[in-house]
């Protein structure tokens, strides 16, 4: 049986067709905010559940416990504040303001709660640094003075060009279940595949019925794969390495916050609601830089025993020259110069300089297909 | 207060808080209250497992699989 969405119930936030136009039709009479793209696919999410049981922006009691003890007050594991700010108070508690991402009304928004909070005390307690320079500490300083709490309602999908690879919650619990998977493992990934993926993900695999390829397109750094490119080599990879019947492929949009081990637990939950019952937790599970350990992740999954999805640790593969396959350290004997560590890094170096990897790096099929984009990462 | 949890108490025998409290001695637990509080989660959280699957209406998961076939998920 795929796993319980958290919290117990899937939550839909879509208003009927009859009251979306209504709405629209009186869109000027509601006080209006702009959000920017990430806010916007935190809407979207909230809306088809794969945040369920948040059916809106939290509230200072959720925010203050989700920082505080990793939870939302009614004791739901929730490990990032999921948040909407405002610069300056331009309408009040008790009212209905429409959400707006460039110039589509995203979203109606039933005020509960309007208030400040410490973006230090946020910064430190979700990223365990205050430091500036880490992507999700610059974001929580750039937001506004205010947060604003209360649930949702979405009013218009946020344009994507890559719609018909996204799955909702409700749509990958009825595939799972037409597949007969009762066991399903989750992986979630920002790279196109490299032969230590797939390791991973057939390692994993061995032991459940279906596993479910979940890579997060969204924002991306300077030199990452761009989301075609990760796309369209998973297909391939499917394509000439996995069974037909136990793997499938569908993207999530999400803003990565690179949290490191507070996110691998909010990573779980999203592929929770999704039906998946056990998670991949890679090495530096969203991290970034050295901001934690390599296997801190692993460690944070102890404190929610009662989380509803299997965490499993699978450690980093590299392949060894005497054992001569993929192995990882815990099955190797060998010493470590036999060792070839696969970084995404060197890879992506390799194949801007038009340099075919070693098939013991990257399948050729895979290789063949990021090379047939003229310009395959982000510029 | 919003950044304080609220707490309640409650009673269990004193000879089970004694065998408690020497269970948790050189673990990550740092009190009683940690150790029951984690155990009961668990518990919770396991016979909440075995509740009904969420089941959707026989006309929304036609809409979906219909979805499906389209994207080539389903044959």
């Amino acid at each position: 049986m795929v796993s319980k969405p958290h919290g117990g119930k899937l939550v839909r936030r879509l208003v009927a067709e009859r009251t979306r136009e209504r709405i629209l039709s009186e869109q000027k009479e509601y006080p209006s905010v702009k959000i920017d793209h990430g806010r916007a696919i935190d809407l979207e999410n909230i809306a088809h559940g794969v945040y369920s049981p948040l059916k809106g922006f939290l509230t200072s009691d959720d925010f203050q416990s989700v920082l505080n003890h990793m939870r939302l007050s009614d004791d739901t594991p929730w490990t990032i504040p999921i948040v909407i700010d405002i610069v300056e108070k331009t309408f009040d508690v008790g009212d209905a303001v429409l959400l707006y991402y460039e110039d589509i009304p995203i979203a109606r928004m039933h005020v509960e709660e309007i208030y400040t909070y410490d973006k230090k005390e946020f910064a430190q307690k979700v990223f365990k640094t205050t430091d500036p320079n880490h992507p999700g500490v610059a974001k929580v300083y750039s937001l506004g003075k205010y947060l604003v709490g209360g649930e949702i309602e979405l009013l218009n999908e946020v344009p994507n060009p890559f719609a018909k690879y996204t799955l909702r919650p409700v749509e990958t619990r009825i595939l799972f279940k037409e597949r007969g998977w009762r066991t399903i493992v989750a992986f979630q990934t920002r790279n196109a595949p490299h032969v230590g993926h797939e390791y991973v993900q057939k390692a994993a695999l061995t032991f459940v019925d279906g596993i479910f390829i979940n890579p997060v397109l969204g924002k991306k750094k300077k030199g990452d794969y761009k989301d075609d490119v990760i796309i369209k080599a998973y297909e391939t990879l499917f394509e000439h390495y996995y069974p037909k019947n136990a793997a499938t492929l569908a993207t999530v949009r999400y803003e990565m916050r690179y949290a490191g081990p507070r996110e691998a637990i909010h990573h779980a939950i999203m592929r929770k609601n999704f039906g998946a019952t056990h998670f991949i937790v890679g090495r530096d599970h969203a991290g970034v830089s050295d901001y934690y350990g390599p296997y801190e992740a692993w460690d944070m999954f102890e404190n929610f025993p009662d989380l509803g999805i299997t965490p499993m640790f699978i450690r980093e593969a590299f392949y060894c020259r005497k054992c001569g396959g993929m192995v990882n350290a815990k099955i190797c004997p060998h010493p470590k110069e036999f060792h070839v560590h696969i970084s995404g890094t060197k890879l992506r170096k390799m194949i801007m300089a038009g340099e075919q990897p070693p098939e013991y790096m990257m399948r050729p099929e895979v290789y063949k297909v990021i090379r047939s984009f003229e310009k395959p990462f982000v510029e | 207060m919003a950044d304080e949890k609220k707490y309640t108490t409650v009673s269990i025998p004193k000879p089970l808080y004694d065998k408690i409290k020497k269970r948790i001695e050189g673990t990550g637990f740092t009190s009683v209250s940690d150790y029951v509080t984690y155990v009961l989660r668990e518990v919770l959280a396991s016979l909440e497992e075995e509740e009904k699957e969420e089941v959707f209406t026989e006309e929304e998961e036609e809409k979906v699989k219909e979805r499906l076939r389209a994207l080539g998920y389903l044959d």
